[in-house]
C-alpha cells in the first residue's frame, strides 16, 4: 500500500464531503427562501384584492362594475389553497382587464383626486403582485435546477422536501393602469 | 433603509446609467433613506459625498467591444470594505452582465441583492462562453429588474433568467420650464437631441427629411443639440435649408429642457441602439409633441402611438410627411401634448422609486441568496 495514495484518497473524500454538505446547506437555504417568497407573493396578492375592494366600495364606479369587481376580489380572498386560489386570482385579473382596459375611458375618472389616488394605489398593487410572482418563480427555477443535478438526486441531498413548483396565474396589469 | 448601489461606470463620465443612479439616489435621500454608491474612479475626482470610489478602471476587450472595468485584488478588497462599512439592508447592482463592480459586489454581498439590467445586447460568442460563470452569480439575485422589454429579453435569452420591468425615471416637474422666445419661429420649431456623428441617433435621416419640411414650411426651424462635428454636418445641408438649422452643441440640462419646451415637434429619428427612450419621456414632460421612429423602445414609451406619432425606422420621406402633417395640425399636437403630460407621470421618480422600493421590501422579506463558501461548523 502506498501512503501517498491513501493521503490523496482521504483529501479527495474530505473535499467531497465538504462539498456535499455545502450543497445540502445551500438547498436548505433555498427552500427557506422559497417559503419566504411564497409568503411575500401571498401578501402581495392579498394587497391587490384588498385594493380592488377599496376601489369597488369607494362609490367611484358605476354599480355594475363595482359589484363585478367586489365579487371577483372577495372570491380571490376566500379561495382555498393552490390551484383554486390561483384560478380565482386569474379571474380577478380578467375582470380588471375588462373594466380598466382603456386609458381613455379612465381619463374622466382621473380628474377626481380621490379616484386618481385609488387607481394609482391599485396600479402599484397590481405591479407588486406581478413582480412578486416573477421573483418567486425565478427562485423556484433556480432550486429545481439545483435539485435536478444527478448527485443531488442520488444522494437525496434535498431530503424529503417536495419538488418546488412555479406559480402560474394571469397577473397582467390592465392597460388602463399600465400607462399610468 | 440603508441601500448600497454598485455603479458599473466611472461617475465623472456622462452616461445614462450614472444619471439614473444619481437621480434615484437623490429621490431616496429626500425620502430619508441612506444611500451609498460604489463606482470606479479616483478619490480625488470631484464627487458627491455619497459616492465611494474603488480605483481607476482599465480598458479590456470584452463581449466584442472594449469594456472599461474595475477589478483585481485591491478593488475586491475595497468592495468588501464598502459592504462591511455600509451595513446595507439591500445592495442594488446595476448592469450585472458587464464585467465590473456589480459582479464583484454580487460575489461578496451577504445581504439581499437586487439587480437592474439597462442595455440590450446582441448575442456574441464571448458572452456565451462566460455564461456559466455569470449564471451562477445571477443565482444570488433575489430580484432582477430590466428597464425595458428589450433589456429584459437580453437577460432572458443570454442568461436564461427572468426579470421584471420597471422603467427608467425622470423628475417630470423639472421639465416644466418656460420656452425660449428666440428659438420660436412662426411656422414651428423642430428639435433633435443626440450625438451628431453617431449614425444610430439618426440625424442623417432627419436632415434628409428636413428639406421637404422646410419647403412646406419656409418659416420653420430645426434645433439640433448634441456634440459632434457641427461644421462638417452643416456643410452637408443643402444651402437653401441650411440657415434654418441651428446647432446648439452639447447643451446643459436647463437648455435641454428649454429647447424641448420650445419645440412644436421633438423628432427622435433613431435607427437602433435605444433600450429605453428616456429622452422621449423628457420631451413629453417638457410638453413637446413627439415624432419618433417606430423602435420597440419608443413604441413602448409612446404607448403604441397614443402619446405621440410613430414613423417607420430610417424612412426620411415618411418622416418628412408626418412632420409636415403635424406642423399643419395644431389640434393633433395639442392632443398628443395633453395625453403625454398625463402618460409621462408613469415615469416620474415619485412612482418609479415607489416601485423599486417595493422590490427592496420584497427582497428583504425573502432574504439573501448568499452562499459564500464556509467550512461546516464555522460561523
Amino acid at each position: 500500500m502506498n501512503w501517498e495514495w491513501l493521503f490523496v484518497t482521504i483529501v479527495v473524500l474530505a473535499a467531497l464531503g465538504v462539498y456535499l454538505s455545502w450543497t445540502a446547506g445551500r438547498l436548505d437555504r433555498r427552500h427557506a427562501r422559497l417559503e419566504a417568497s411564497r409568503a411575500v407573493l401571498d401578501a402581495e396578492l392579498l394587497r391587490r384584492s384588498g385594493s380592488v375592494l377599496d376601489l369597488a366600495t369607494a362609490g367611484l364606479l358605476d354599480p355594475a362594475t363595482s359589484v363585478a369587481l367586489a365579487d371577483a376580489a372577495s372570491r380571490a380572498r376566500t379561495a382555498g389553497e393552490g390551484a383554486e386560489r390561483y384560478q380565482a386570482e386569474s379571474d380577478l385579473t380578467a375582470v380588471l382587464t375588462v373594466v380598466l382596459d382603456d386609458p381613455a375611458d379612465l381619463e374622466p375618472l382621473r380628474s377626481d383626486p380621490a379616484a386618481e389616488a385609488s387607481l394609482e394605489d391599485l396600479a402599484m398593487a397590481c405591479r407588486r403582485a406581478a413582480h412578486a410572482r416573477r421573483f418567486h418563480n425565478e427562485l423556484v427555477r433556480g432550486a429545481v435546477r439545483l435539485r435536478r443535478k444527478a448527485f443531488v438526486r442520488w444522494l437525496r441531498l434535498a431530503g424529503y422536501a417536495p419538488m418546488p413548483e412555479t406559480v402560474e396565474l394571469d397577473d397582467t396589469v390592465p392597460r388602463g393602469l399600465a400607462s399610468e | 433603509m440603508k441601500v448600497g448601489i454598485a455603479c458599473p461606470y466611472s461617475w465623472d463620465v456622462p452616461g445614462g446609467v450614472q444619471v439614473h443612479i444619481r437621480d434615484f439616489t437623490e429621490e431616496l435621500t429626500s425620502r430619508g433613506h441612506k444611500v451609498s454608491v460604489l463606482a470606479p474612479g479616483d478619490d480625488d475626482d470631484d464627487l458627491p459625498p455619497y459616492v465611494t470610489t474603488v480605483g481607476r478602471p482599465v480598458a479590456i476587450p470584452y463581449n466584442g467591444s472594449v469594456a472599461r472595468v474595475a477589478f483585481g485584488p485591491r478593488i475586491a478588497a475595497r468592495v468588501r470594505r464598502w459592504l462591511v462599512d455600509g451595513q446595507f439592508d439591500v445592495v442594488h447592482v446595476h448592469e450585472p452582465a458587464s464585467l465590473s463592480l456589480g459582479l464583484i459586489t454580487t460575489l461578496w454581498a451577504e445581504v439581499p441583492i437586487v439587480a437592474t439590467s439597462h442595455s440590450a445586447m446582441r448575442r456574441s460568442r464571448a458572452m456565451s462562453a462566460a455564461q456559466g460563470i455569470l449564471k451562477s452569480a445571477f443565482e444570488k439575485f433575489t430580484a432582477h429588474i430590466a428597464v425595458s422589454e428589450e433589456a429584459r429579453r437580453t437577460v432572458v435569452q443570454h442568461l436564461g433568467v427572468d426579470a421584471v420591468l420597471i422603467p427608467n425615471g425622470l423628475f417630470v416637474d423639472r421639465f416644466a420650464v418656460a420656452p425660449k422666445e428666440e428659438w420660436r419661429s412662426p411656422d414651428g420649431t423642430l428639435s433633435f437631441l443626440g450625438r451628431l456623428d453617431e449614425p444610430r441617433k439618426g440625424l442623417q435621416v432627419l436632415l434628409k427629411a428636413w428639406s421637404a419640411v422646410h419647403d412646406a414650411f419656409p418659416k420653420a426651424r430645426l434645433l439640433v443639440a448634441g456634440p459632434g462635428d457641427i461644421d462638417g454636418i452643416r456643410r452637408g445641408i443643402d444651402s437653401r435649408h441650411r440657415d434654418a438649422v441651428e446647432f446648439l452643441g452639447a447643451v446643459s440640462d436647463e437648455d435641454k429642457a428649454a429647447m424641448l419646451a420650445t419645440s412644436d415637434i421633438y423628432v427622435a429619428p433613431q435607427t437602433g441602439g435605444e433600450s429605453f427612450g428616456i429622452v422621449l419621456a423628457e420631451a413629453m414632460a417638457a410638453g413637446a409633441p413627439v415624432l419618433a421612429s417606430d423602435l420597440e423602445a419608443f413604441r413602448a414609451v409612446l404607448d403604441g402611438g397614443r402619446l405621440g406619432a410613430l414613423v417607420p425606422i430610417g424612412d426620411a420621406s415618411a418622416l418628412a410627411d408626418e412632420a409636415i402633417a403635424l406642423l399643419g395640425d395644431p389640434a393633433r399636437r395639442a392632443r398628443y401634448r395633453a395625453a403625454a403630460s398625463l402618460g409621462v407621470r408613469r415615469y416620474d421618480w415619485s412612482r418609479v422609486a415607489d416601485e423599486v422600493l417595493a422590490v427592496y421590501e420584497m427582497a428583504i422579506a425573502v432574504g439573501s441568496g448568499g452562499h459564500t463558501f464556509k467550512l461546516p461548523g464555522l460561523p
